[in-house]
C-alpha cells in the first residue's frame, strides 16, 4: 500500500512510529523516515497511524481507487 | 473562451493536457476531477514510471530502508486519465493548441498545464560525466543505481556540492559507514539556502559525523582508469582524492527546452506565470489557456515584494498544482492566487531541518530560540524590518508561529521575548548570504486567512 507523509506538516509527535513501527521510524530527535510502500499486512496499523497523527500529515492510498489497472507500458487508460 | 456557456462546456467535455507526470501533475489531475471536470484528461511524462515521490530517494532509499522503485505516490481520486508515460513533450504550438511528443504524436488541448519540473544539472564535462562511478540523483532510476553502488562498499564517496541533496547523500553515506568527502564551492554547506551563519552549523554537523568537508573548493576534474572507471578527483587547491564514486549535486536545470520557439515565456529560469498560474508569452502577455505549476514555474509572490519566486519545494508543487487546476476550470472571478508560504524540510545527520518563508531574502538572522552550539535552534531572518523567514534545527514546533509572523509582516527583530532565548540570540547578525538579492522598496503586503479559499491580500502603504 502506498503512502506519503507531508513532512512540512509533520511535527515529530511520533504517534505513527508507536502505532506502525515497521513502517514509520524516528531518525534522530525529530526526523521521520517511513517506507512509502508498506506491506499489505501493515494496512491496519498504517491506517491507525494516519488517523492518530495529530497534524494529519499521513496520506494513504484509498483502496477503492488503487490504480491496479494502470498499464506497465508506455501508455494506459484507467 | 467567452461566457459561462463556454466554461461549462470546458468543464464537461473539454480537453486538458498535463505535461509532466510527477507530484504537481498528479495533484493537479486529482484536483481537476475533484472539482468536477469530466472532460478528457491526458498526462504526459518523460519517465516510464507513474508519478512517484522524490524526497525519499536521497534518504530512506539510499539508507536501504525503502526501495527506489516503490515510492509511487498514493492516489486520492480516480483519475480516468489517458497516460502517456515514457514519452517527452517535444514542442508546443500555442496557436493550434497542440503539444508535440518526441515520438511524433500530437495531442490537442483546450487547457494545458505545464509541470515539467527540473532535472539534475549534469557534470559539465561530458566525457568525465560518462565515467563509471559518476552519478547524479534526481530520478528513481538514479537512486536505484546509486543505492546499488553504495551497497557495494566503495572505498570513498565524493559528493560535489553541499546543497540539501548533496548533504543528505553525504549523511546517508556516513550512516552506511562509508568514507565521504564533500567538496563545496561556497564557504559552508547550505550557504545558498540558509546563509553563512546557519551554514557553519551545517558544517559542524558534517564534520561531527566524520565527513571530510572541504569548503571554498571546486572539483576541477574527474579522472578515470583505462576501463572508464572513476578513480580520482582533482581539486582547485591542487590536491586530489582517490575515489570510485562521485555524486554530482550541483542543483537543477529547468525542463523548458521543449518550449523553445513556441512563443511561451520559458527559459533557463523557468516559465514565468502570474499569481493565478497562467503562463506569460514572450511578449509579457498572460495566456488564458496555458498554466504552470511546480518547480518549473516562476511566479510573483505578494508577501515577498511581488518578486518572482521559483521554488523547488515539495509543498510548493502540491499547493501550486491545486491552485492551477482550480483556476484552469474557473471563471476569472473565482480564480485564486498562489499565496503559499514557502516551506521545506531536510533530514540529515540525524537533524530535522525545516524552514518557512524565503531565507535567502534575509539580511539579518537572529537565533530566537535554542543555541547554534547545541545544533538545536530556531533562526529568524529579517528583511527591511520584517520577519521574512525562519529555519529550525530540531525545533519544528516553533515554525508555525513564525509562519504567522511572516504572513502578518511582523517587525524584525522580534519585539517579544521568547521561550529559551539565549544570550547569543539577543542581537541580529548579518545572515551572510553569498549573493544577497537586492531589495526593492515598494508597498508591503500581508496575507491573512488560513485556507486558500479565504486568503486575502491587504495592501499596506510603503514605509518610505
Amino acid at each position: 500500500m502506498r503512502l506519503v507523509v507531508d513532512l512540512n506538516r509533520c511535527q515529530g509527535y511520533a504517534q505513527c512510529a508507536f502505532l506502525a513501527p515497521d513502517v514509520f521510524a524516528m531518525h534522530g530527535e525529530e526526523s521521520l523516515l517511513y517506507n512509502p510502500h508498506a506491506e499489505e499486512a501493515q494496512r491496519e496499523q498504517v491506517l491507525r497511524a494516519a488517523t492518530a497523527c495529530p497534524v494529519q500529515a499521513i496520506l494513504v492510498e484509498d483502496t477503492d481507487e488503487a490504480p491496479a489497472t494502470m498499464g506497465e507500458g508506455l501508455s494506459g487508460v484507467r | 473562451m467567452s461566457g459561462d456557456g463556454a466554461l461549462e462546456r470546458l468543464r464537461r467535455e473539454g480537453r486538458i493536457v498535463i505535461v509532466g507526470a510527477s507530484l504537481a501533475g498528479l495533484r493537479a489531475a486529482e484536483t481537476l476531477r475533484k472539482e468536477g471536470f469530466t472532460g478528457s484528461l491526458t498526462l504526459i511524462g518523460d519517465e516510464p514510471h507513474e508519478p512517484y515521490d522524490r524526497p525519499p530517494l536521497s534518504k530512506q532509499v539510499l539508507l536501504g530502508h525503502a526501495s527506489a522503485d516503490r515510492t509511487e505516490l498514493p492516489r486520492r481520486h480516480g483519475l480516468d486519465a489517458q497516460w502517456r508515460l515514457g514519452v517527452a513533450a517535444a514542442g508546443l504550438d500555442m496557436a493550434a493548441g497542440r503539444v508535440r511528443l518526441d515520438d511524433g504524436d500530437e495531442v490537442e488541448y483546450d487547457r494545458l498545464l505545464i509541470t515539467t519540473g527540473v532535472r539534475a544539472r549534469p557534470w559539465p564535462h561530458p566525457a568525465e560525466a560518462e565515467l563509471d562511478g559518476v552519478f547524479v540523483l534526481r530520478t528513481r532510476d538514479d537512486a536505484a543505481r546509486l543505492q546499488r553502488r553504495l551497497a557495494a562498499s566503495p572505498r570513498r564517496v565524493l559528493v560535489i556540492g553541499a546543497g540539501f541533496t548533496g548533504s543528505e547523500i553525504a549523511s546517508a553515506c556516513r550512516e552506511r559507514g562509508l568514507p565521504v568527502t564533500v567538496a563545496e564551492r561556497g564557504a559552508a554547506p547550505l550557504v545558498g539556502a540558509l546563509g553563512g551563519v546557519i551554514g557553519q552549523v551545517a558544517a559542524e554537523l558534517q564534520r561531527a559525523h566524520g565527513v571530510d568537508l572541504r569548503c571554498g573548493i571546486m572539483v576541477t576534474g574527474l579522472e578515470g582508469d583505462s576501463a572508464g572507471r572513476l578513480r580520482r578527483a582533482h581539486l582547485s587547491d591542487g590536491t586530489s582524492i582517490d575515489t570510485d564514486v562521485a555524486v554530482v549535486s550541483l542543483g537543477a536545470t529547468r525542463n523548458t527546452e521543449w518550449l523553445a520557439g513556441s512563443g511561451l515565456g520559458a527559459g533557463p529560469r523557468g516559465i514565468a506565470c502570474d499569481a493565478g498560474c497562467r503562463a506569460f508569452d514572450v511578449r509579457g502577455i498572460v495566456t488564458d489557456d496555458i498554466f504552470v505549476a511546480g518547480d518549473v514555474a516562476r511566479s510573483p509572490h505578494a508577501l515577498f515584494g511581488y518578486q518572482f519566486l521559483s521554488l523547488e519545494h515539495w509543498g510548493n508543487a502540491v499547493a501550486q498544482a491545486a491552485t492551477a487546476a482550480h483556476n484552469m476550470i474557473s471563471s476569472s472571478s473565482e480564480r485564486r492566487p498562489h499565496l503559499w508560504v514557502p516551506a521545506f524540510w531536510s533530514s540529515q545527520f540525524g537533524v530535522n531541518i525545516k524552514s518557512v518563508g524565503v531565507p535567502s531574502l534575509g539580511e539579518e538572522v537572529i537565533v530566537a530560540q535554542g543555541s547554534l552550539a547545541d545544533h538545536r535552534f530556531t533562526g529568524v531572518y529579517g528583511y527591511q524590518g520584517r520577519v521574512i523567514a525562519a529555519v529550525s534545527f530540531d525545533q519544528t514546533k516553533w515554525l508555525e508561529f513564525y509562519q504567522r509572523q511572516i504572513e502578518s509582516g511582523a517587525p524584525f527583530p522580534p519585539e517579544y521575548s521568547s521561550v529559551d532565548r539565549r544570550t547569543e540570540g539577543l542581537r541580529p547578525v548579518p545572515a551572510d548570504f553569498p549573493d544577497p538579492s537586492l531589495p526593492t522598496h515598494g508597498p508591503t503586503v500581508t496575507v491573512s486567512g488560513y485556507s486558500p479559499t479565504d486568503q486575502r491580500i491587504t495592501f499596506t502603504p510603503g514605509r518610505g
